[in-house]
C-alpha cells in the first residue's frame, strides 16, 4: 500500500510516499501564490492509495481532492516519532508558525504552544532579516557563525527589528554580529515556547529553519543539551500525515 | 430590512450609509455562521428572527415604549443591576459590541493596545451606527477594568447622559459596602430618571423579570449535558446573546419553547453534532454580537461548546436574586448579595472563577477548556495563565487563545483550535 502525505505551508510544498513505512518517493516546491496548482503539479505522475493533507493549505486540498486532513501540530508529532521514535519534545519553526510540541511516552500530544499571527521568531523573520542585511538566505546563517560577538536585538517585531537592524546598519556595526544578534533573538523566543510546553528528553528540531545551522547551535548553547535535526528537516508534516493517511480509512 | 426603518434610523441621527454597511456584514455573517449550521432546533427561528430586526422592529418597540413613557438604559456590564431598572418600568439594553467599526475614529480617542471591545463600543458611537445607544435615556458606564473606567472619561463627551457606576475590586466588607452603597445611588438615579418610586412591591416585581429569564437560562444550560448535543454551542451563545436585547417575558417565552423541543430531541437521542464529539466549556472575556468567530472555528473543526463561563453566559446569569424579602431594604440587601457573587476578573483575588470553570466541567461533561482572551483585556489575559496551570494539574487540557475581532488570525486560530481537538480524541 502506497500512502501519501503533502504538506502545503506557507512557503514551500513537501510531498511523502511510504510503501510498508519506507520512504519512497519525497518532492518539494514552493508554494508560490497558487498552492493548489503547486500542488497539483507535485502530484503529478506519483502513485498512491491513500493521501492525506496537513499544513496552512490543508483546507484548500480537502476541498479539491476530497482527501482527509490533520493539523501540522500532529503531523509532527506522528512524523517526529516515526524517525526517532523516543521524541517526546518539537520544535518546529516554519515560514510563517512556530511551534512547540510536547509528546507522552506512547507518542501522543500533551502540550502544544504555537505562535500567533505575527511572524516573529519565525523563518519569514529571518528571510526579511537576511534581506535587510544583505544576506541571501542559504549564507545567513553561516554568515551569522563567522561574528565574534554579538548585538542584542530587542525587538521581537519583524516590522520593528528591521527599523532596530537599519539603525545599527546606520551606526557602523558589523552586519555579521548584528545577524548573531537577530539569530539569537529566534532562538530566545523558541526557547520559551519550549518551557511553556515544559520539554522533556531529546528535543527533536524541524521546519525549515532547522536548516540553519547557526540556530541549531544557538539551541543546543541555550539548552546545554543536543538537538535532534533529521536529515531533512522540512519532511517531517509530509512523512506524518503519511502515516495517518495509511491508517485512517 | 424594510425600508419603514429608514425615518426611525434617521431620527436616530444614525449614519445611513454607513449602517447599511454594518447590517450587510452582519447579515452576511449571519447567514454563513449561523444559517449554514444543521439541523437546528426549530425554536432557533425566533432568534433568527430577533437578529434579522435587531435594529430594526426591537428598537421601534423602544421608541414605542419610549413614547409610552418608559425610559431606555444601556448598560456595558453585568454589574448594573436589571432588577432595579424592570422596577421603574424602565429597559435595560447591552451596549457592548462585538465588530471592529470606525477604526480610524476610535484611534483619535483612544490608544491602539485598547481591547477590541472598548474599541467597538466607541466605533458604534463614533460611526453612528447603534440604534441602541441612541435611543437610550441614561448609559451607564461601571469602573471593572482599567481600559473601561478610564475611556468612560472620554466617553463622556461624546454622549449627553453617562452616568458612571463605581465598583469594589475586593470581596471583603468594605467592598460589599461600597457596591451598596452605589446600588442605592444608582436606584436614586433611575427614581429621578424615570419619576418612579420604587417600592417594595415593585422591586419583587423587577426581581421576578429577571429572575424568569435567568430560570429559563439555567433550563438550556442543564440540557446542554446531554450527548448527543441538542443544541450548537453558537446558537446557545446566541441566546445568551439576546438575553441582553430582547423584552424579558417574550425572551424567557422563547427560550423555554426551544426547552421543550430540546428536551424531546434528547429523548429521541437526535443531535446537532454525532454522539462523542468533543466537549468543550469557552471561558473568559465575553462575546458580544457579532463576535462569534472562535466558535465558529470551533464548531466547523469538530467540536461542540457546551457552556460559556464568561459575561455572556454563566458568569452574567449565574444564581438568582432573593426575592423572599417584604421590604425596600431586604430586597436590595438581596440584589447587593447576588451581583457582589460575580466573579468578575477585576476582583483581586479571584479564587471564585477557578472553582466555577471545574464546576462547569463537570456539570457540562467538557473534554477541554479554551481560555478565551481578549487581546489587551488585562485582568483575563492575567488569568488566563494560572488557569492554564491550575486545570491542567486536574488533567483538564487547556488551549489559550489571544485574539480580537478582526478575521486576520482565522488559518492560525483553526490550527491550533482543531489540534486541541485532535489531541482530545
Amino acid at each position: 500500500m502506497r500512502c501519501a502525505g503533502i504538506d502545503i505551508g506557507s512557503r514551500t510544498i513537501e510531498l511523502v510516499v511510504l510503501r510498508n513505512g519506507e520512504i519512497i518517493e519525497n518532492r518539494q516546491a514552493d508554494s508560490g501564490f497558487d498552492p493548489l496548482t503547486r500542488a497539483k503539479k507535485l502530484l503529478m505522475g506519483v502513485g498512491h492509495d491513500h493521501i492525506m493533507a496537513t499544513g496552512y493549505g490543508r483546507h484548500l486540498f480537502e476541498l479539491s481532492f476530497d482527501a482527509p486532513t490533520v493539523t501540522e501540530i500532529k503531523a509532527y508529532g506522528i512524523g517526529a516519532r516515526m524517525l526517532f521514535p523516543n521524541v517526546r519534545t518539537i520544535l518546529d519553526i516554519g515560514g510563517q508558525d512556530s511551534k512547540a510540541i510536547a509528546l507522552n511516552e506512547k507518542g501522543k500530544i500533551i502540550k502544544f504552544e504555537m505562535n500567533d499571527r505575527c511572524a516573529a521568531g519565525t523563518g519569514k523573520f529571518l528571510e526579511i532579516m537576511a534581506h535587510a542585511l544583505g544576506f541571501g538566505l542559504d549564507e545567513f546563517g553561516t554568515e551569522a557563525l563567522m561574528a565574534t560577538k554579538d548585538l542584542r536585538i530587542n525587538s521581537m517585531c519583524t516590522v520593528f527589528a528591521e527599523s532596530e537592524v537599519t539603525s545599527l546598519v546606520a551606526k557602523g556595526e558589523n552586519r555579521r554580529e548584528i545577524a548573531l544578534g537577530l539569530h539569537r533573538s529566534v532562538v530566545r523566543r523558541a526557547v520559551g515556547m519550549l518551557k511553556r510546553v515544559s520539554f522533556d528528553g531529546n528535543i527533536f528540531f524541524a521546519g525549515g529553519v532547522a536548516k540553519n545551522f547557526c540556530i541549531c547551535n544557538l539551541l543546543e548553547e541555550a539548552l546545554e543539551q543536543k538537538i535532534i535535526v533529521p536529515r531533512d528537516p522540512q519532511m517531517v508534516g509530509a512523512i506524518g500525515a503519511a502515516c495517518l493517511a495509511g491508517k485512517i480509512r | 430590512m424594510s425600508e419603514d426603518y429608514k425615518s426611525m434610523w434617521e431620527s436616530l441621527e444614525l449614519d445611513l450609509k454607513a449602517h447599511d454597511a454594518l447590517l450587510e456584514v452582519l447579515g452576511k455573517g449571519y447567514q454563513d455562521i449561523y444559517l449554514a449550521q444543521k439541523n437546528r432546533p426549530e425554536g432557533m427561528g425566533y432568534f433568527d428572527f430577533v437578529m434579522s430586526e435587531v435594529h430594526g422592529l426591537r428598537i421601534r418597540e423602544l421608541l414605542d415604549e419610549k413614547a409610552a413613557g418608559q425610559k431606555v438604559i444601556g448598560s456595558f456590564c453585568v454589574f448594573v443591576p436589571e432588577e432595579i431598572v424592570r422596577a421603574a418600568d424602565a429597559i435595560l439594553v447591552g451596549l457592548c459590541a462585538g465588530a471592529d467599526f470606525a477604526g480610524e475614529e476610535v484611534e483619535k480617542l483612544l490608544p491602539r493596545n485598547t481591547c477590541s471591545l472598548i474599541k467597538s463600543a466607541f466605533g458604534f458611537k463614533l460611526g453612528k451606527v447603534c440604534p441602541y445607544i441612541e435611543s437610550a435615556d441614561m448609559i451607564v458606564g461601571e469602573n471593572t477594568c482599567d481600559g473601561k473606567k478610564k475611556s468612560y472619561e472620554i466617553l463622556k463627551d461624546l454622549v449627553p447622559n453617562l452616568y458612571v457606576m463605581d465598583l469594589p475590586q475586593v470581596k471583603s466588607a468594605e467592598g460589599r459596602a461600597l457596591l451598596k452603597a452605589e446600588f442605592v445611588r444608582f436606584k436614586e438615579a433611575v427614581e429621578k430618571l424615570t419619576g418612579i418610586a420604587i417600592d417594595a412591591k415593585r422591586l419583587k416585581k423587577g426581581i421576578e423579570i429577571v429572575n424568569n429569564k435567568r430560570k429559563a437560562i439555567y433550563r438550556l444550560s442543564s440540557l446542554r449535558k446531554a450527548d448527543p448535543p441538542s443544541i450548537s454551542g453558537l446558537d446557545a451563545l446566541l441566546a445568551n446573546q439576546v438575553f441582553f436585547y430582547d423584552n424579558p417575558a417574550r425572551f424567557t417565552e422563547s427560550v423555554n419553547k426551544i426547552c421543550d423541543e430540546l428536551e424531546k430531541r434528547i429523548e429521541n437521542s437526535e443531535g446537532v453534532f454525532p454522539k462523542e464529539t468533543p466537549r468543550l466549556l469557552l471561558s473568559g472575556c465575553p462575546m458580544a454580537v457579532p463576535n462569534w468567530k472562535l466558535p465558529w472555528i470551533i464548531e466547523t473543526s469538530g467540536a461542540v461548546i457546551v457552556g460559556e463561563e464568561s459575561c455572556v453566559g454563566e458568569r452574567g446569569t449565574r444564581n438568582l436574586t432573593d426575592d423572599s424579602g417584604t421590604t425596600v431594604d431586604e430586597l436590595m440587601e438581596a440584589i447587593i448579595d447576588r451581583y457582589f457573587q460575580v466573579d468578575c476578573a477585576i476582583f483581586t483575588p479571584n479564587p471564585d472563577r477557578l472553582d466555577h470553570i471545574v464546576e462547569m466541567v463537570e456539570k457540562y461533561q467538557a473534554n477541554g477548556v479554551i481560555h478565551y482572551g481578549l487581546q489587551f483585556c488585562q485582568p483575563y489575559l492575567m488569568e488566563s495563565m494560572p488557569v492554564e496551570k491550575a486545570l491542567e494539574a486536574k488533567n483538564i487540557p487547556t488551549l489559550r487563545i489571544d485574539t480580537d475581532y478582526s478575521m486576520e488570525d482565522v488559518g492560525q486560530l483553526k490550527t491550533r483550535v482543531e489540534a486541541f481537538i485532535e489531541m482530545l480524541k
